[in-house]
């Protein structure tokens, strides 16, 4: 069977700057992968790059049967990215909103209503403007569109984060939902115990790499005198040329 | 590409229309540099005056000033919580994108030279003679000038300098229009819209070779931004 995600020394780069300086991770369909590291490992650029938002420089990339290095457009609209951004427009309403996203991704609307039941955004909150909103509300917007787009893959960047414990609660719901659907989870999380109660298993990226799990062929692991996770924190140019590639 | 462009156009004016920005600071702004022509040029008494001569010219310099507020109100929506992003993600044909968001600010555009047409009518002294050609004229120059104002600003978009870089690259590019715009303007006023019609084919080449150029770079120009 096809892996969901499938990379192979992946490698990102934003200008000479490393995002990602060679992952490789394989994750199954339906699976849910709880990504772990500290700030500035490259968590949410592997999100980013399986949403096929940020380019790859090197090495090979499949998410969802599409090669990422010859078409990230026909991706899109079979993923849903819950960013650090909400991706919402201040002047549109609730609705508004999820209804464009959902629209743009041509997916069915009959499933907005629901969704927007499902994140607790009834009422009035429906019509109010998402400028209005408050960062949580803001929060559960965007997973309405997350949710209302069915996407086949759902990248998470740090869900929990601005919820209350309704909302955190009604999160982890949704997950086990989608997982059960077949859907496929990408969670980055450092509420290590929540994440890793939902998820399948757990991957810890560090400097740009994934360390265990799925070690990379010949390159060290956490713990050893190797670079892996010699820079805590994250990356610098200086890595581009360790990567080995072209960023002329 | 036609279902995404209606779409992206829809969301454009919806924002407009609750936001008010064109109407609130656009067309104000607009009237205020044509106030402003006719009181370094004024006044205007007759058609021998240099205010009423000048007028087609002084009419599209503040139509392209416009323009510039209004390409780059309509990229700052897209700046604001990671829309861009989202538009990225959203799987829309960058084509359906490009037509879409010129649409919407042509549509701004077309109902903002309505109003300030009837201000230099008033405060320049000119009667609006030759309708077909000014609004053929209108239209043509409307669409080079957002098909240019559409592919600088996604351009300019990603830039920090955003604001100031937007203008020193539309200005140049859309020389030809205020030229070409002019000269038809001034044909038409004048009551001999023959002498027009050869600036206008030039709006129109002006206008088709930009808008087809945007449906074809606006995709790897938005991945660039």
């Amino acid at each position: 069977m096809v892996p969901a995600v499938r990379l192979r020394d992946a490698v990102s780069l934003a200008g000479r700057f490393p995002l990602l300086a060679g992952v490789t991770l394989d994750v199954a369909e339906g699976e849910v992968v709880h990504l772990r590291g500290p700030n500035g490992a490259g968590k949410s650029s592997l999100l980013r790059l399986c949403a096929g938002l940020a380019a790859i420089t090197s090495g090979t990339a499949v998410v969802l049967g599409h090669d990422l290095r010859a078409d990230r457009q026909s991706l899109r609209r079979e993923v849903g990215l819950l960013g650090h951004a909400s991706f919402l427009y201040d002047d549109l309403s609730v609705e508004r909103n999820v209804v464009f996203a959902v629209r743009a991704a041509h997916a069915d609307v009959a499933g907005v209503d629901d969704a927007l039941d499902r994140l607790g955004l009834v009422g009035r909150l429906r019509t109010t403007l998402v400028g209005s909103l408050s960062a949580g509300q803001r929060r559960r917007t965007a997973l309405a569109v997350v949710v209302a787009r069915a996407a086949r893959l759902w990248l998470l960047d740090e869900p929990h984060a601005g919820l209350d414990g309704e909302g955190r609660t009604l999160v982890d719901d949704l997950v086990r939902d989608a997982s059960r659907r077949g859907t496929t989870v990408l969670l980055a999380s450092h509420e290590l115990d929540r994440a890793a109660g939902l998820a399948d298993r757990t991957v810890t990226v560090v400097g740009g790499r994934v360390v265990d799990g799925e070690q990379p062929v010949g390159r060290p692991g956490p713990g050893t005198s190797g670079v892996v996770g010699a820079r805590p924190g994250g990356l610098d140019t200086a890595d581009a040329d360790e990567v080995g590639c072209d960023v002329a | 590409m036609w279902r995404d462009a209606l779409l992206v156009a829809g969301k454009d004016l919806r924002i407009e229309a609750r936001s008010k920005v064109a109407l609130g600071q656009v067309v104000p702004f607009a009237l205020v540099v044509v106030l402003l022509f006719g009181l370094a040029l004024g006044p205007a008494v007759g058609r021998g005056s240099v205010l009423s001569q000048a007028a087609p010219g002084l009419f599209w310099v503040a139509v392209l000033l416009a323009a510039v507020l209004a390409v780059q109100r309509s990229f700052a929506i897209e700046a604001l919580d990671g829309a861009s992003d989202g538009l990225r993600l959203s799987g829309l044909d960058p084509a359906g994108i490009f037509v879409g968001k010129a649409a919407a600010v042509a549509g701004q555009l077309l109902a903002l030279e309505v109003v300030l047409a009837g201000a230099v009518a008033l405060l320049y002294d000119r009667h609006l003679a030759g309708g077909l050609l000014l609004a053929a004229s209108c239209v043509a120059a409307t669409a080079g000038l957002v098909a240019v104002g559409t592919i600088y600003g996604v351009v300019s978009s990603g830039a920090r300098q955003r604001e100031t870089l937007l203008p020193l690259l539309f200005f140049p590019m859309v020389a030809p229009i205020l030229l070409a715009a002019t000269k038809s303007w001034d044909a038409a006023l004048a009551g001999t819209p023959g002498r027009g019609i050869a600036w206008l084919d030039v709006l129109a080449v002006f206008a088709v070779a930009y808008l087809a150029m945007g449906t074809v770079a606006f995709g790897p120009l938005l991945e660039d931004a």
